[in-house]
């Protein structure tokens, strides 16, 4: 397993609050993290940082072997070196169906001219159909994606970043809103992803956590509280101190 | 077409489908163009009965200039989301181009006219003055400008109709868009780029001949012998080709994942980005190509016009066009069309006077003074009550029921909130 993130001594603030304070992070690929935090530590900020949203401070944010700097890059340029991220409401084209929205997102040279002269081609086709049976879309390809239920659109979301093919993914709230049979299903889809990707699930709830079954970074106040395996950190005082206490 | 459209489906499964099938609407309107045209041919004073006079058949080929230039803005604004004010400027820039050429060139077979009655033949210099007299005169000059550098050559002025509205709009989207500068902030640029364009050109020193702008572009330079009622059908073909060509065009550019990216970057963004597309080339892209058929649209309406003048490019007539989409149904190519149609005829019949007065007893309302009341209150009324334009009527006929969502293209709700994933604050800046 070697690193593909690394954040060191990353720090931002909003109007003199600290939303992220000397953050360091490392992930490898293919690896499993997880993220969990109280309100406000900091997780959607800590990954408009990795996504070139939000400009950090200082620090810095390197991925990939040629160990490229992040915070120089657009959020395209970001999205198209391999993260991929899924947001915590869906976030789907709703006018469109769900193919267009899926072919949106599918792995293809990004600029214009490469889009405008796109030929529908049969491997493509293939792909989304097979991410449509994956995230059980099968049915609604020809739908607009806002006729969608709220899990639907979940899964439609899913399936976009899966059709990005991105190196890390960025998982935010993935189960919110779903049946825990559906739930089970997300389980098991981010756990064989991260048999060859990096994938970061920020999710508040534990038994889904628990589930997962990889190393847990609990984030507090913008910097890592606790890190280790669930077991560990939810038996670190500290952790149970933010949790529980005051 | 069809070898494309062979190949397409040759090419694709059950999923793909040929250009014409996916756009059924390109056809309609390429068979609704083609009897318009012919209706008129078969009318019009040179070809045929004379129903319609020279001066109507003109009053079409305009408005068919005018469809094409809402096209251009449906396409920005209906489709990516850029409500650009300013289009109108590289309309006005597309007749420049072309009113320098045939005011050049017909002034230098007048000019070589009167002075081969001359007794010693003049010289290359002695013409290019006199030229010079005739044309700058009537803003107290006689030198050519610069920018008349290339008004002896048809082919480098037809180059500059499409070049320098490119260009212009290849610079000020670059500018505006790397900066991020989106929605209302974009508009007011837009609106201060024409503003800017049309009180340069009213300066006498602008070198475009200040207020009096270009004449006598009805006027051919080498068919001096051909009616008016020939030149003017001659003009409506054209408009009618160059309407059908930039409708295929369009409905190409907004079909398919080029379509998809565009509308997605019209109802959100920030998210498109995060799926790795550069939204500012996209952008750019749309907006230059719109901002060079607008000018080829403009070199087609300025000769039937006869006339060009720095009002032309005033604000207000970019938010004519921005009002023709809108009430047309912005978001599909063929409202514009409809929009624009429907509009300018309505306005040329109420304020041509051919309108009749409305007595109201204590008050005479005049549609020439109330037309732009009216046209105001049907803009805000289409808005409120009908936001998809005339074009939504198409809708009922085909009781193509749209889904239940918020907004007419907007995410839902929960997608709008001010964190990530929507364009917020932030964003702007």
């Amino acid at each position: 397993m070697s690193t593909l993130l690394e954040m060191s001594g990353v720090s931002v603030s909003f109007d003199g609050f600290k939303a992220i304070n000397n953050l360091s992070f490392q992930i490898g690929e293919p690896e499993m993290r997880a993220i969990i935090g109280p309100n406000g530590a900091g997780k959607t900020t800590f990954m408009d940082i990795i996504t070139g949203k939000t400009r950090p401070d200082e620090g810095r944010v390197i991925f990939g072997e040629k160990s490229i700097s992040l915070l120089k890059m657009s959020e395209s340029h970001i999205a198209r070196a391999g993260i991929g991220r899924k947001f915590q409401k869906p976030t789907v084209f709703e006018a469109q169906t769900v193919r267009e929205n899926l072919a949106m997102a599918l792995k293809n040279p990004r600029g214009p001219f490469d889009v405008l002269l796109y030929r529908k081609s049969a491997k493509g086709g293939a792909r989304i159909e097979e991410i449509a049976s994956e995230v059980g879309l099968t049915e609604h390809l020809t739908r607009p994606a806002g006729e969608l239920s709220h899990g639907q659109k979940q899964w439609l979301e899913i399936g976009m970043l899966l059709a990005q093919e991105p190196r890390l993914l960025l998982v935010d709230e993935p189960a919110a809103g779903m049946t825990p049979s559906e739930r089970e299903h997300t389980t098991d889809l981010l756990v064989r992803l991260a048999e060859k990707h990096a994938v970061v699930v920020v999710e508040h709830d534990m038994e889904f956590v628990r589930r997962l079954n990889c190393k847990v970074t609990v984030l507090h106040e913008g910097s890592v509280l606790a890190e280790g395996s669930l077991d560990h950190v939810t038996n670190n005082k500290d952790v149970i101190d933010v949790y529980l206490g005051r | 077409m069809t070898s494309v459209t062979e190949n397409m489906v040759s090419q694709g499964g059950g999923a793909r489908k040929s250009f014409i099938a996916q756009n059924p609407s390109v056809l309609w309107f390429l068979l609704a163009l083609a009897l318009f045209t012919l209706g008129v041919t078969v009318l019009s004073e040179a070809t045929g009965s004379g129903v319609i006079s020279t001066s109507f058949v003109k009053t079409l080929g305009k408005t068919l200039c005018l469809c094409l230039v809402a096209i251009c803005m449906d396409v920005v604004w209906g489709y990516c989301g850029i409500l650009s004010l300013g289009h109108m400027a590289f309309f006005g820039i597309g007749g420049y181009a072309i009113g320098q050429w045939l005011m050049y060139a017909r002034t230098e077979i007048i000019v070589t006219q009167s002075l081969s009655a001359a007794a010693i033949p003049p010289t290359d210099q002695e013409v290019v003055d006199a030229i010079g007299t005739q044309i700058f005169g009537v803003v107290g000059s006689s030198e050519f400008p610069m920018i008349w550098a290339f008004s002896d050559s048809l082919f480098l002025q037809l180059l500059m109709v499409i070049a320098v509205p490119g260009l212009l709009a290849l610079v000020f989207g670059w500018l505006a868009f790397r900066s991020r500068v989106t929605g209302v902030y974009l508009s007011i640029l837009t609106q201060a780029m024409t503003l800017a364009l049309s009180l340069y050109l009213f300066q006498n020193d602008s070198g475009l001949r200040g207020n009096n702008g270009l004449s006598g572009l009805q006027n051919i330079p080498g068919f001096e012998e051909t009616s008016q009622a020939t030149l003017s059908i001659v003009f409506f073909w054209a408009a009618a080709l160059a309407l059908g060509l930039g409708y295929v065009l369009f409905a190409w550019v907004t079909s398919g994942k080029m379509g998809s990216v565009v509308r997605g970057i019209r109802d959100d963004e920030a998210r498109v980005r995060f799926l790795g597309y550069h939204v500012e080339s996209f952008k750019l892209f749309v907006f230059t190509i719109t901002a060079v058929v607008a000018g080829i649209a403009g070199a087609l309406y300025y000769p039937q016009a006869g006339i060009i003048n720095p009002a032309e490019i005033a604000p207000i007539a970019s938010i004519y066009l921005a009002v023709w989409v809108a009430i047309g149904g912005r978001g599909r190519l063929y409202g514009a069309v409809i929009g624009a149609a429907f509009v300018s005829l309505l306005s040329s019949w109420f304020t041509g006077g051919s309108a009749p007065d409305i007595n109201l007893g204590f008050y005479v309302v005049k549609w020439t003074d109330w037309w732009l009341v009216l046209l105001g209150f049907s803009f805000v009324a289409v808005t409120l009550f009908a936001p998809k334009g005339i074009g939504g009527l198409f809708d009922l006929i085909m009781i193509k029921r749209t889904p239940d969502r918020q907004g007419d293209y907007g995410p839902s709700e929960g997608a709008k909130r001010a964190e990530e994933g929507s364009v917020d604050v932030e964003d702007v800046k």
